[in-house]
């Protein structure tokens, strides 16, 4: 496989971006990469979105962002795992250029989900049907399950569960594409409107709108743009049972673990070389579950570990130094892309107020449903 | 000169605590006051609609108006909640008054704005020179589905305003209009309730409108929020008039006696013309007062009023705002609330 960079990002900002269409904020973001890329065209388009249909009434994504984008006739097809679908289309855009098949491609996500659709119900397409929708239950309260799980188990608190908010919210208030950007407090996280017990509104990310994009190369490409670049040093992706009750431990989000142990094995190293990572904080235990499943901590001390601090700004490893999906906003199929912005600019020293100090190496965690599929990336700033 | 005449409104005696539909849905009652600073809201009794309102409030802005009910030209409702889908109310309420049968009559509606853009119609009626005074009432017996947010505000009541030229107490110094297609809150026709776009309904709907006519009724009048006594703005909760206020540069007790909305809730059409009612209350000769309604699908029309010495000499003439609100309050409970409110399923 050849090697793939990174020489352009671009994100649209989070939000109810009520004035802006579909293929608006997508064109928006993908322009935006372009730009920063210095690119003069693209050969290959990958799109995630996960349930445009049903938010918006728009399918054939793919085929309409190159439409739009202006870049018709390149091959261009829409990629679907569920909120991972950002991921999924790093993944695929990553294989296109690794085989040789293309020397420039855009991958990008996009998702509009404030024009009127039943949100909730959208989203719960990515839980099993049959056995999980049916019975009523919503991502909520999968996740509400999976913490008390969690703090029945290991004894973790409804503090260290809000400390992720309230650190993410801190993160979010330095970040100018941030759909939120107040910091918040560990007390008003715990009583804000209950929405699953234990998880709160607070606990939880919201529904947003956004595209993100990123321009992927050669390294023929790459050293003929003379910019910085970033290089993807690993890809791994995983499934797990898609409902939760299949699983042998809910507290486990094997996905997550198998992902993040194939995108180690590619890059040929241990978590402890990650100097921070982006990951799917789409309730405040998923993120406290995913710094366990990556291996930054020991299973079941993810609640102290964050606690203590060590993954803020200034901690052992930043965690979602973007504001993650808490602050940062949560369009499902952007949010794996707008993930390697994130993780590209803090590695370029381009992330201003938020900017982490000495890092090298980066990941983003990207996963979809109740963790039925997740996607890790590792990046390194090139040489 | 030309201005407002007579003034007057009507509030229902029959209320609903925003706990007891809390509790009906079980949400808690104390962050539903604090997220929309609402704690109750008027309830039409079973023999009261928006004719019965606009009679009532008609009625006390003639007491005020002192005039002949004949010399009324025109007659204009603006309402969500007329009881006929093809029949006017003005008819009725003209019938009532002694105004019929040379009388020019319209029903309107414009979700909230219904009553302002009466308003704007009698205020045009009289400046043509159309007719010698001109009568405009905004009147509802709001709906809102329930179990909705929209449950906790939507109310009843109603006021009315007789423009004319001759004893004026509020003259029209200033009006505007601002519109656009934004699609924020509608009933279809043959709907029992109306629907809404949740969170849509704020920023891009109420903020933009009410803003968009405040900011640009000062610029055209050139004047500052400090010229003004007081202001009124729409009401579809607590919050969004205090913000709204505050972001034109307004000071809350510039907005305090207009701001009715936490005891009377949402009463639709008559939502920011009984505010403004409430306003003229108190105001005293020379007080400048902003009023600005706002209409979902959407639009809002903004008014630029200068209170008269004569004010002083027609407001005792009938009930205050004020009064109405705090007059033995009968509180209904949640079973004779829906009981009321014909949400429950009856054999015929």
């Amino acid at each position: 496989m050849r090697d793939v960079y990174i020489i352009g990002v671009g994100m649209t900002k989070f939000g109810e971006l009520w004035g802006k269409s579909l293929r608006q904020i997508f064109v928006e973001a993908a322009l935006s990469a372009i730009d920063d890329a210095g690119v003069d065209h693209i050969e290959s388009m990958y799109v995630g979105a996960m349930t445009t249909g049903l938010f918006v009434g728009q399918e054939h994504i793919g085929a309409l962002m190159a439409d739009y984008l202006g870049s018709a006739p390149v091959p261009a097809v829409r990629v679907e795992s569920a909120c991972c679908s950002g991921g999924m289309a790093l993944r695929m855009g990553f294989f296109e250029v690794a085989s040789g098949n293309s020397n420039i491609v855009l991958v990008g996500g996009v998702e509009k989900m404030t024009d009127g659709a039943d949100v909730t119900a959208a989203l719960a397409t990515a839980a099993d049907q049959e056995y999980e929708v049916y019975h009523g239950v919503t991502f909520p309260g999968l996740y509400a399950l999976i913490a008390r799980a969690h703090i029945a188990r290991f004894g973790t608190t409804r503090k260290q569960l809000a400390a992720v908010s309230v650190k993410n919210h801190h993160n979010g208030s330095l970040n100018p594409n941030a759909q939120f950007q107040n910091e918040v407090t560990l007390d008003q996280v715990i009583n804000a409107t209950l929405v699953a017990d234990p998880l709160t509104i607070l606990d939880s990310s919201p529904v947003s709108d956004g595209a993100a994009c990123a321009i992927l190369v050669s390294e023929e490409v790459m050293k003929k743009a003379k910019r910085p670049a970033v290089k993807i040093i690993g890809s791994g992706a995983a499934t797990d049972y898609l409902a939760l009750h299949q699983r042998d431990d809910i507290t486990v989000l094997n996905a997550v673990k198998r992902s993040a142990e194939r995108a180690y094995k590619m890059a040929g190293i241990g978590p402890e070389k990650i100097d921070f990572a982006e990951v799917h904080d789409c309730f405040s235990i998923a993120e406290l579950c995913i710094v366990e499943e990556l291996g930054f901590v020991e299973k079941g001390k993810g609640g102290p570990f964050i606690e203590a601090g060590n993954t803020a700004l200034d901690g052992k490893i930043p965690v979602n130094s973007s504001g993650g999906l808490k602050a940062k906003g949560h369009p499902v199929g952007a949010t794996g892309i707008a993930q390697v912005f994130e993780v590209v600019e803090q590695l370029r020293g381009n992330a201003d107020k938020r900017q982490l100090k000495d890092v090298h190496i980066g990941l983003t965690q990207n996963m979809g449903g109740s963790g039925a599929s997740s996607v890790v990336h590792i990046f390194k700033l090139a040489e | 000169m030309i201005g407002i005449v007579g003034y007057g409104s009507y509030l229902p005696r029959f209320r609903i605590r925003a706990d007891d539909i809390a509790r009906q849905w079980g949400r808690d009652p104390e962050t539903v006051k604090r997220g929309l600073l609402l704690k109750e809201k008027t309830v039409p009794g079973p023999d009261e609609d928006t004719i019965t309102i606009s009679v009532e409030a008609a009625r006390n802005a003639l007491k005020r108006a002192d005039i002949e009910p004949g010399e009324i030209g025109s007659l204009y409702i603006g309402s969500e909640s007329h009881p006929y889908a093809v029949k006017p109310s003005g008819t009725v309420v003209a019938e009532v008054l002694g105004i019929t049968p040379e009388v020019h009559i319209a029903d309107y509606e414009f979700a909230c704005k219904a009553g302002t853009e009466a308003m704007f119609v009698a205020y045009s009626q009289v400046k043509a020179e159309l007719v010698k005074y001109a009568m405009a009432i905004g009147a509802d017996t709001s709906q809102g589905a329930p179990g909705d947010a929209l449950e906790f505000s939507a109310s009843a009541g109603g006021s009315a305003f007789i423009f004319g030229r001759e004893k004026v107490i509020a003259e029209v110094i200033d009006t505007y209009s601002y519109a656009t297609d934004t699609a924020d809150f509608w009933r279809r026709e043959g709907a029992f309730y109306p629907l809404h776009g949740g969170r849509f309904t704020g920023a891009p709907a109420y903020f933009k409108h009410i803003l968009g006519a405040g900011r640009a009724i000062l610029k055209k009048s050139n004047l500052k929020p400090e010229d003004f006594k007081y202001a009124v703005f729409h009401m579809p909760n607590g919050k969004f008039p205090l913000s709204a206020g505050k972001r034109l540069g307004f000071k809350r007790e510039q907005l305090e006696p207009g701001w009715i909305v936490p005891t009377m809730g949402n009463t639709y059409s008559g939502s920011s013309p009984t505010g403004f009612s409430a306003t003229l209350d108190i105001a005293k000769p020379g007080d400048l007062i902003l009023l600005v309604s706002f209409g979902s699908g959407a639009g809002s029309d903004a008014f630029i009023f200068k209170v008269t010495e004569r004010i002083e000499q027609v407001r005792d003439r009938a009930q205050k705002v004020q009064e109405m609100l705090s007059r033995e309050p009968i509180y209904l409970d949640y079973g004779q609330y829906a009981k009321f409110r014909g949400k429950i399923i009856m054999n015929e």
